[in-house]
């Protein structure tokens, strides 16, 4: 009995020794998971997620310290792809889906200030001072920065349009 | 198509209940003139095209009213004379039920064409000139896929097709549009035929028509009988024998290869009504207008095919024929992938083979069960497929996988979700996962897009700092260098002065 | 059947006449001669077990349906509870106890079908799940075979004494023969030492007819075969899965038979004995659990037959066609997922033909 005990307690040690310097030495280096997350983000550095661009917001989210559900245009989809990504598990009944959204101008009231001009991110609002200004639909983000910038309210986000081209067949009902 | 492929039918596809007849041998009817026509601005795959008229305006049959837009497109003709009523929107043929761009054209009911330039000789036009004839009549392939002809024959002169196959197929059930241009224009259609052929620069022709057409196949055979180049040939009735990658496999035994087009493998398809069509536009110069479209189903009282105008409310149509009962469901095509209709307030279009109003058997489709995995999907798919396996994954979300199981090949001809005894609606989870990628496709693109943009403000943004500050400084040093000058001339007065 | 106004129509518009439902129906009629034989040759208990296995394979199926909250009349009246619940009685010693029945029908149900999602999800053949869990659970009552005691016969239990039967077991005045089945003879003997040449000769009655001791099914397999048939002309299943099985078990028979006849029976008696032929044509062409492609059935239908022959000859059980079917079901994943058809303009390998004109 005495070698029993004795050979299997020998290979024990033994192998569990081999396994601790496999993972000091034969470790797998850590991906650099920021740039990934940075990819994930929409990019249109709007800032309604409370960091200064999508970059420190994809740090952040590699450190830890910010949720899944920091970013309001990306909606579920870019919550639950960040999660994935993390693994974390997350809940997602919170998370308005609010569906890929267009700014608008509303061409009566508008007052060709141009300060929404100056605060879209990727230059999709075109005008000059008292001219009326408009939205370049393929390049606007959605993400609402040129709203709260306009004096008489005239910007507003709407549904992006379904046209024929995009729409899409619904999944069928599962019986 | 020998003794062979006669004794082994092809084991691929499904055969469904013809529904052809009466309908089938009905004498054709001519829709009296409407008063109104709708023309839609996008008949045809590729780009919409563009109106060139003006609301008011008056135009003639077969008039230009809307131009092609880019390399892929096609125009738009009048199809009665009279004057622009407006260019607004109406109902697309379309599940979604969405509007879309039309020209709405008031008839005068005089119906007098505009200066047609007919072509005695076809054969002695250039084939680049056949083209742009074909192109400038706006024909597309009538067959429903409405791909603009003349960049078809482009393609095909350029990769050296030496076989023209025209489809007389036909396939799906209730239909027989072609069946009729068939049968009571075979000369036209066969001279169509030989038209294309000398535009490909094709050396023969084969027309493939089912075999559940024999009248059809003996009025092209007489047609064909003193052009020896252009051959009928009968091939099995089964669906979907007209989608074109089964045509060419049993008329010639070549295999199109996934992602490739069929002119790669030597041979091009035309449909028999595009064939028609071509005739009517080279030789006697006449843009297509209109066509011919099957209208059947139990709730039709007078089954048959109108030769009618495009952009004819369907509507209009059904009231011609007469119905029985208001239809309790409305199909533009056939059966296997014609297009559900909401009301009939839809436009006749290039692409519409048929009109199809079901009555409540007809239309009764049980509701959809538990996929039991017996296996007769894949026996039926034409193209090799396990829609069971792409359908289990992309209910469960799996997208992807979907599509590893080759999901992109599938033709959507509906023979599995016609076959499955649980009645589940296989297509439609396909279409939907198509869409769904593809809608992902955009999103990236788009998302591409707003990062290239970002970046480029911000360096529109540096580039302006940078001017500024550069342009401060610049101002700065022409202010010293000007104080500078001012001291001088004052310090050299001074020094004149005490000197 | 309505659709509300804003739900958009696929099409296609029109679908086959054919049904889940008509599928069972076809199955089970096929199976009608076979059990009907059965029933007249072990009289009035395996009519009552027959009866009291399916009716709890329906009670378990609608206490898992209320459970899931899922609608009970439809998904009950499919047919494919009652199919599987036919089977398992068929094969199951024709005058065991009621409480076989019962728990076979439930763990059929609970454990071979429900667990896994129910109808289409299940990875094995409920009715071999349940026969494999009685046999292994209940040896004795198992393996208790009796001789046939025909309906109508002297001797014979009426249908209350029948009942009577199942309920409370054998009554001591009955004079029922019990025996053992024509491959348990035999592997006790070989166990024994005796070869089989000498063993036959005192083996139960070997009838082609099957009036030896037997499953309820075992017994009438020219029945099963002429059910299997129709149902094949019928379209219901292919040639395949059975084929493929049959020869599976019946080629190592008659080779190991040729070679060494004293110790290994010949391949008439390994086909017509046993689950072999409900094997092949019914329990094995479950579409739920058998591959999706032809080259992937003959592959299952010939795992299926050779490890029959291989349990049978050479391991534990004298019996070999439950397990057999339940190790190629774990096998059936692996098979569709390296069996696929050809997709149309590829190479087998999936990558697309080069064009040539």
């Amino acid at each position: 009995m005495l070698m029993a005990v004795g050979s299997l307690t020998v290979m024990g040690l033994a192998l569990g020794g081999l396994l601790g310097a496999a993972s000091r030495y034969l470790a797998v280096e850590e991906n650099p998971i920021e740039a990934e997350l940075q990819a994930m983000l929409p990019g249109s550095q709007c800032g309604q997620c409370g960091y200064v661009g999508c970059a420190q917001a994809a740090a952040a989210l590699a450190r830890g310290e910010a949720a899944v559900t920091l970013c309001p245009p990306g909606g579920k989809s870019v919550a639950e792809a960040l999660a994935l990504k993390l693994g974390v598990t997350v809940d997602l009944s919170a998370v308005e889906d609010k569906g890929p959204q267009l700014a608008r101008v509303t061409e009566e009231i508008c007052i060709g200030c141009c300060r929404c001009l100056k605060a879209c991110p990727t230059d999709a609002i075109v005008g000059a001072a008292k001219q009326i200004h408009n939205v370049i639909q393929d390049a606007c983000t959605g993400c609402g920065a040129c709203v709260d910038r306009c004096p008489t309210e005239a910007m507003n986000l709407v549904p992006m349009p379904v046209t024929l081209q995009h729409w899409i067949w619904p999944k069928p009902a599962v019986a | 198509m020998g003794l062979f492929e006669k004794i082994f039918k092809p084991q691929w596809g499904v055969h469904p209940d013809d529904h052809k007849r009466p309908a089938a041998d009905a004498a054709l009817r001519f829709l009296p003139a409407p008063a109104q026509v709708h023309m839609p601005l996008h008949q045809h795959v590729g780009g919409a095209a563009r109106p060139v008229v003006a609301v008011g305006q008056k135009v003639l049959k077969g008039q230009i009213l809307a131009e092609a837009r880019g390399n892929i497109s096609a125009p738009i003709h009048s199809p009665v004379s009279g004057v622009v009523r407006a260019i607004g929107e109406v109902t697309a043929p379309h599940a979604s039920g969405l509007d879309f761009p039309a020209i709405t054209v008031d008839s005068d009911f005089a119906d007098k064409w505009i200066e047609l330039d007919a072509v005695a000789d076809p054969f002695s036009l250039a084939p680049e000139e056949i083209a742009r004839r074909t192109a400038a009549a706006g024909v597309v392939g009538l067959g429903g896929a409405t791909f603009p002809s003349a960049v078809k024959f482009s393609l095909g002169k350029r990769l050296a097709v030496g076989t023209l196959i025209v489809n007389g197929g036909e396939c799906e059930p209730y239909l027989s549009s072609d069946d009729r241009i068939m049968r009571d224009f075979a000369d036209q259609v066969v001279d169509g035929v030989r038209i294309v052929m000398h535009a490909i620069g094709a050396a023969e022709a084969l027309v493939g028509i089912e075999d559940n057409k024999p009248e059809a196949i003996a009025a092209m055979r007489k047609a064909a009988a003193p052009f020896p180049d252009v051959k009928i040939r009968p091939v099995p009735a089964r669906y979907p024998m007209g989608s074109d990658k089964q045509l060419i496999e049993t008329l010639t035994g070549k295999e199109v290869p996934a992602n490739a087009r069929a002119a790669e493998v030597g041979v091009l398809v035309h449909n028999v009504s595009t064939c028609a069509a071509v005739h009517k536009a080279i030789r006697l110069g006449q843009p297509l207008v209109e066509r011919i479209v099957t209208i059947n189903g139990g709730a039709v009282a007078n089954p048959g095919n109108i030769y009618a105008p495009l952009g004819t409310l369907v509507d209009e149509i059904l009231a011609f024929c007469g119905l029985r009962e208001a239809p309790a469901r409305l199909v533009l095509g056939g059966p296997m992938m014609g297009t559900h209709l909401k009301h009939g307030k839809v436009p006749l279009v290039k692409g519409a083979s048929g009109i199809l109003a079901f009555n409540a058997v007809e239309a009764e489709i049980p509701e959809a069960g538990p996929c039991i995995r017996c296996g007769s999907c894949t026996k039926a798919c034409p193209m090799g497929l396990l829609p069971l396996e792409m359908a289990a994954r992309i209910r469960s979300g799996h997208l992807e996988d979907a599509v590893e199981f080759n999901l992109t090949d599938c033709i959507s001809c509906g023979c599995c979700a016609y076959v499955c005894p649980s009645h589940i609606p296989l297509v439609q989870y396909f279409v939907h996962a198509k869409g769904e990628l593809e809608a992902e496709e955009r999103t990236k693109l788009r998302s591409e897009a707003a990062k290239r943009l970002t970046e480029a403000r911000s360096g529109r943004l540096e580039r302006e700092a940078k001017e500024k500050a550069e342009a401060a400084a610049r101002r700065k040093a022409e202010r010293e260098a000007a104080k500078a000058k001012a001291k001088a001339p004052a310090a050299k007065n001074t020094e004149e002065a005490s000197a | 059947m309505s659709h509300a106004i804003d739900i958009p129509v696929a099409a296609p518009h029109t679908t086959t006449s054919n049904s889940v439902g008509r599928v069972m129906t076809i199955v089970m009629m096929a199976l009608a001669p076979a059990t009907l034989f059965g029933f007249w040759l072990y009289g009035w208990p395996a009519v009552w077990l027959w009866a009291i296995t399916i009716a709890s394979a329906l009670l378990a199926e609608g206490f898992c349906l209320r459970l899931l909250k899922r609608p009970v009349v439809p998904v009950l009246f499919d047919g494919s509870a009652v199919l599987s619940a036919w089977l398992l009685a068929l094969s199951l010693p024709p005058w065991a106890p009621w409480w076989i029945g019962v728990f076979g029908g439930v763990v059929a149900m609970l454990l071979g079908k429900h667990a896994f999602g129910g109808l289409g999800q299940n990875l094995f053949n409920p009715a071999m799940v349940a026969r494999v869990a009685l046999l292994i659970s209940f040896p004795v009552q198992m393996t208790s075979w009796v001789s046939p005691l025909p309906l109508f016969s002297a001797g014979a239990p009426g249908p209350i004494d029948g009942l009577l039967i199942t309920l409370q077991g054998i009554p001591a005045s009955l004079d029922a023969v019990s025996s053992a089945s024509l491959l348990g003879f035999a592997k006790t003997e070989l166990s024994r030492g005796v070869d089989l040449v000498h063993a036959m000769g005192e083996a139960p009655a070997q009838s082609w007819f099957g009036s030896r001791a037997g499953s309820l099914g075992e017994t009438a397999a020219w029945l099963i075969a002429a059910g299997g048939i129709v149902m094949m002309g019928m379209r219901v299943i292919s040639w395949h899965i059975p084929v493929s099985m049959l020869v599976g078990v019946a080629v190592p028979a008659a080779i190991l038979n040729a070679v060494d006849p004293a110790h290994y029976l010949d391949a008439a008696t390994h086909v017509l004995s046993g689950g072999v032929m409900l094997g092949a044509f019914f329990i094995a062409t479950d579409y739920v659990t058998s591959p999706n492609t032809f080259r992937g059935q003959l592959i299952f239908g010939a795992g299926c037959g050779v490890l029959t022959y291989v349990i049978r000859t050479w391991a534990g059980y004298p019996e070999g066609v439950a397990f057999a079917v339940l190790l190629m079901n774990s096998l059936t994943p692996i098979i569709d997922s390296y069996v696929k058809p050809r997709v149309y303009g590829r190479n087998r390998k999936g990558s697309a033909l080069p064009a040539k004109k």
